[in-house]
């Protein structure tokens, strides 16, 4: 079955039509190989790198901004937005720090991207 | 005079924190900068999607990472102080800063200031949407710190105006929160959002699109009860009303545009761009008042995070060459906007030696384009482009040596 996105690697936004021939995916619309790339990933498997926010206890911030430490399957994203809602944060915290591991089964840990502190400095 | 410093910077955001960084390198020994809010980094902290830093850090961040990464360094830096929770009243064109903050009022004597406050969003004032004034009308960005750094919601059911990639990415934002998004309406008919956002925001989670639509009326008492939305004329922008239809929500989220936010710039006496709203400066970001520069969105409204850092930059070296006495004082030409160009950055070039890049941005989309910068009959620079939009900041580089009088910078078709 062919499918049709727009190319999201640059400004010009080339319309991909893209569809498996005996196996192969075949991309055509591109002009350039970033958007052949492009195309065969949104094809066979769409990937997404979730960011939210999380409330963070005993912090002097009431929210710790967070994201999976890599891109997880399109399809997963709901789960992953739901398993981040029922993360329960204590402060203090890293940039980087991981809190919560292998989320939803998609193998990303989800880490905080911002620095919350105690409250009581 | 409570006390000196080299270089004041005014606002810890992204430009603020890159300009005292650079200025602290450059010589200055004592920098100071006033932030408004509790914690530096602007509105980084509230954008908590990814994306930033592909050019300056050659990897995708989020915006509280990409601003930690300054915060770090300014930490690390003895010769810079930031000092926090505090408002900045005034900048006199003497460079005496005026201040409020935890210790009450104090001014700072500065051997060179850096403006670097940012913009702030377009609000529904300036649009003059008739209707009634019931809670629920935020701007984007209102919502977005809400969500992100409050763990506040706004609204269960949201109608965005405007596609700007700050629409875009509160109209996904939302979603993921758990509220129904009805629509995003963009007047235009086009996005000035990237394509990317456009597919991971929109097309991801459902959410149509509609261009040359726009809201016109609020309805509710207390709290938003719905919006009219209709076309409007490609050619006139003005609404049709045979295509007026209710909406039902109780969120309207606006995303019209931002206005780079220069109450203390203006007085300075230094000379404002109309078309920018923000100073005219030469390509060391200095403004027409002496010893002050300005950078970042507070000088015009940037895409990309990683352009202010280099900018600011740009303006934190020179300030810290101003305070220093490093930095001389030299006849300037104008630079112009030609043909599909809005406007340019650096307004005004100093002859000499070495390059100078310039920034700037169409009116409308170009496909192709053609870019000609040019000086009296000489041509400086002449190269096409695939596309070029409204939404996406340009950038070319001139030889100077070839620079003896105005420049202009010039976009057409082909």
């Amino acid at each position: 079955m062919k499918k049709e996105f727009v190319c999201i690697a640059c400004p010009v936004g080339c319309r991909l039509t893209v569809w498996d021939e005996g196996g192969e995916v075949k991309v055509a619309g591109n002009t350039c190989p970033r958007g052949k790339a492009y195309g065969v990933q949104e094809f066979t498997a769409p990937m997404r790198t979730v960011t939210s926010s999380a409330p963070v206890k005993h912090g002097d911030q009431a929210m710790c901004s967070v994201k999976t430490d890599a891109p997880v399957p399109k399809d997963k994203v709901p789960d992953v937005l739901r398993a981040i809602r029922m993360i329960q944060i204590k402060a203090p915290v890293k940039v980087g720090e991981c809190v919560l591991r292998d989320v939803a089964g998609t193998g990303a840990n989800v880490v905080a991207t911002r620095r919350v502190r105690d409250k009581k400095r | 005079m409570d006390r000196k410093v080299d270089v004041a910077v005014i606002g810890g955001g992204p430009a603020g924190l890159a300009a005292a960084l650079k200025a602290h390198e450059a010589g200055a020994r004592q920098v100071l900068v006033m932030e408004r809010d509790s914690y530096p980094g602007g509105i980084l902290q509230q954008c908590i999607h990814n994306g930033f830093g592909l050019h300056y850090f050659g990897e995708e961040l989020t915006g509280p990472e990409y601003a930690q990464r300054f915060v770090d360094q300014v930490e690390h830096t003895d010769g810079i102080e930031v000092m926090l929770d505090t408002m900045v009243l005034s900048v006199s064109p003497d460079r005496v800063v005026t201040a409020v903050g935890k210790a009450g009022l104090i001014t700072v004597q500065a051997g060179a200031v850096v403006l670097a406050m940012g913009c702030r969003e377009r609000t529904r004032g300036a649009l003059g949407i008739a209707g009634t004034r019931p809670a629920g009308v935020y701007t984007a960005g209102c919502a977005q710190r809400l969500v992100n750094m409050e763990g506040m919601m706004p609204g269960r059911r949201v109608v965005v105006l405007g596609s700007g990639d700050i629409g875009l990415i509160m109209a996904r934002r939302m979603v993921w929160e758990g509220a129904k998004v009805e629509m995003v309406c963009e007047l235009m008919p086009y996005s000035s959002g990237l394509n990317r956002n456009i597919v991971q925001c929109l097309e991801d989670n459902g959410i149509p699109l509609y261009f040359n639509t726009t809201v016109v009326e609020i309805h509710g008492q207390e709290r938003v009860e719905g919006v009219t939305v209709a076309e409007v004329d490609p050619a006139t922008r003005a609404p049709k009303m045979e295509t007026a239809r209710f909406v039902p929500c109780d969120t309207l989220l606006l995303s019209v545009g931002l206005i780079p936010e220069n109450e203390l710039t203006k007085g300075t006496g230094a000379d404002m761009d109309p078309v920018t709203s923000g100073a005219v400066v030469d390509a060391a970001r200095q403004t027409t008042a002496e010893g002050i520069f300005a950078c970042g969105n507070v000088l015009h409204v940037h895409d990309l995070v990683d352009n202010v850092s280099r900018e600011a930059a740009i303006a934190g070296e020179n300030a810290a060459k101003y305070a220093l006495g490093k930095l001389n004082k030299a006849e300037t030409v104008r630079v112009m906007a030609q043909g599909g160009v809005r406007y340019v950055v650096p307004q005004r070039l100093v002859k000499g030696e070495g390059k100078a890049e310039l920034y700037f941005r169409v009116g409308a989309a170009f496909k192709p384009a053609r870019l000609t910068i040019s000086c009296a009959e000489r041509v400086l620079v002449s190269k096409k482009k695939l596309v070029m939009t409204p939404g996406e900041m340009e950038k070319a580089e001139i030889d100077l040596s070839q620079v003896d009088g105005d420049v202009t910078v010039r976009v057409e078709e082909g």
